[in-house]
């Protein structure tokens, strides 16, 4: 936000892209969860547009950013965040959409891309002999301008032709960000999105779990949507390297689970409140009874003798079965992902 | 004016918003799109998206865990 609204001071007219990649935290694990559904919800990039009082372009890059993911030429971080390689490819995207509209429209294309990174602010991608790479890589080259560290930087395309005044930039660096609650105070921003950091699941140790766990079951690394989307839900326990449970924690998670119900094995509590499981991978019909099992253990019979449950294979066949739910001794750790 | 609809159901978050933006971009001025969607989100996602970008949200409701939305074009140059 700061950046957008120094720019605008100049007299320029900004718009904002927002990418989708799948692993975005915001508004998932809210829309799903029946405990989050009275928070309130935005989405933080329309509500800052909104604010700034520009434009935004969604773009859906899911697809395309699992090379990403998958092949990051600079590698990985704490986790299996590819941040360096994420930034490359969104300012490539940029580029290329600002590209695209100045050869459609000459008067009104775009000139430059501008971003809100501050050097050494986080580590990795914001350093200083990491921020040029960037530039260099995603094509963008010297029309990537970082209004709020510019000063510390190379002269870009836009301040060297005079389309920005260089004066009016910043300077800031380092992790401290109390000059940029000094700026946000001077524009009267009383109110902006969370840090950045905690805004994809890529940075989160135990997704990053999940998912490093994905690929070694499937023995390939690859990923489809859906896969990304069940490692946000559920308890994840893996009880054989063959198949993986995923059991529901709440209502809100029940109903959205069942939602797969037609592409996975699947476990349903019949004659109990419990949870629903999806089975992911190779299950055998001992497999599949082994997780009503587990449900069990976690629904609300767990202190009965017997339960009972659907339990559906892969191919939707469906049988009913009567079960011991599980003690929370025979449940261990390690199964936990 | 022509009405068109849009299936956003058990898409989460920015996806209807997405899917609306890119329904939108063939729709002419006055066109009416309807969007149905599951996800809570879009109650607060698509009017904002809508603000940002010239169209008017006609009406929206929510109904047996479905949310509807009617959104006219604005006409405004949408992204």
């Amino acid at each position: 936000m700061l950046a957008v609204r120094v720019i605008q001071e100049q007299g320029i007219e900004v718009e904002g892209i927002n990418f989708y990649t799948g692993f975005c935290v915001e508004g998932h694990t809210h829309a799903i969860r029946e405990r989050d559904q009275k928070k309130p919800k935005r989405n933080n990039a329309l509500w800052s547009a909104e604010q700034l009082g520009i434009k935004l372009h969604i773009e859906d890059i899911s697809e395309e950013y699992k090379d990403v993911v998958l092949n990051p030429k600079h590698g990985y971080g704490a986790n299996l965040n590819p941040c360096l390689d994420c930034k490359i490819f969104m300012v490539g995207k940029a580029s290329l959409m600002i590209n695209k509209a100045r050869e459609h429209a000459a008067d009104n294309g775009f000139d430059f891309i501008i971003t809100g990174e501050v050097m050494g602010q986080r580590p990795n991608s914001q350093l200083k002999h990491k921020l040029p790479i960037i530039a260099r890589e995603s094509g963008a080259d010297d029309r990537l301008l970082r209004p709020l560290s510019a000063k510390n930087m190379p002269k870009t395309l836009p301040e060297r032709e005079g389309w920005v005044d260089r004066e009016k930039l910043y300077g800031f660096s380092g992790r401290s960000r109390k000059p940029q609650f000094a700026l946000a105070k001077q524009f009267g921003f009383t109110e902006w999105a969370t840090p950045a950091g905690g805004c994809c699941f890529l940075t989160d140790e135990n997704y990053s779990r999940k998912l490093a766990d994905l690929w070694q079951a499937r023995g390939e690394r690859d990923y489809e949507l859906d896969d990304i989307m069940l490692l946000k839900v559920g308890r994840h326990l893996r009880p054989a390297p063959h198949y993986k449970l995923i059991v529901a924690r709440e209502d809100g998670e029940n109903h959205f689970m069942m939602g797969y119900r037609k592409q996975f094995a699947h476990v349903m509590p019949l004659d109990h409140g419990g949870p629903f499981v999806l089975v992911d991978g190779k299950p055998t019909a001992e497999d599949l009874v082994f997780a009503a099992r587990v449900s069990g253990r976690f629904g609300q019979g767990r202190e009965r003798e017997l339960l009972k449950f659907e339990i559906t294979d892969a191919s939707g066949v469906s049988r009913q079965v009567d079960v011991a739910p599980l003690k929370a001794s025979e449940i261990p750790e390690g199964w936990y992902l | 004016m022509a009405r068109h609809t849009l299936d956003a159901r058990r898409l989460l978050c920015p996806l209807p918003v997405i899917r609306t933006q890119n329904a939108m971009k063939n729709l002419a001025p006055g066109d009416v799109l309807e969007v149905t969607a599951t996800d809570p989100g879009v109650l607060q996602d698509i009017p904002a998206w809508c603000r940002i970008n010239g169209h008017k949200v006609l009406s929206s409701c929510r109904e047996a865990g479905e949310i509807h939305i009617e959104i006219e074009h604005g006409g405004a140059d949408a992204p």
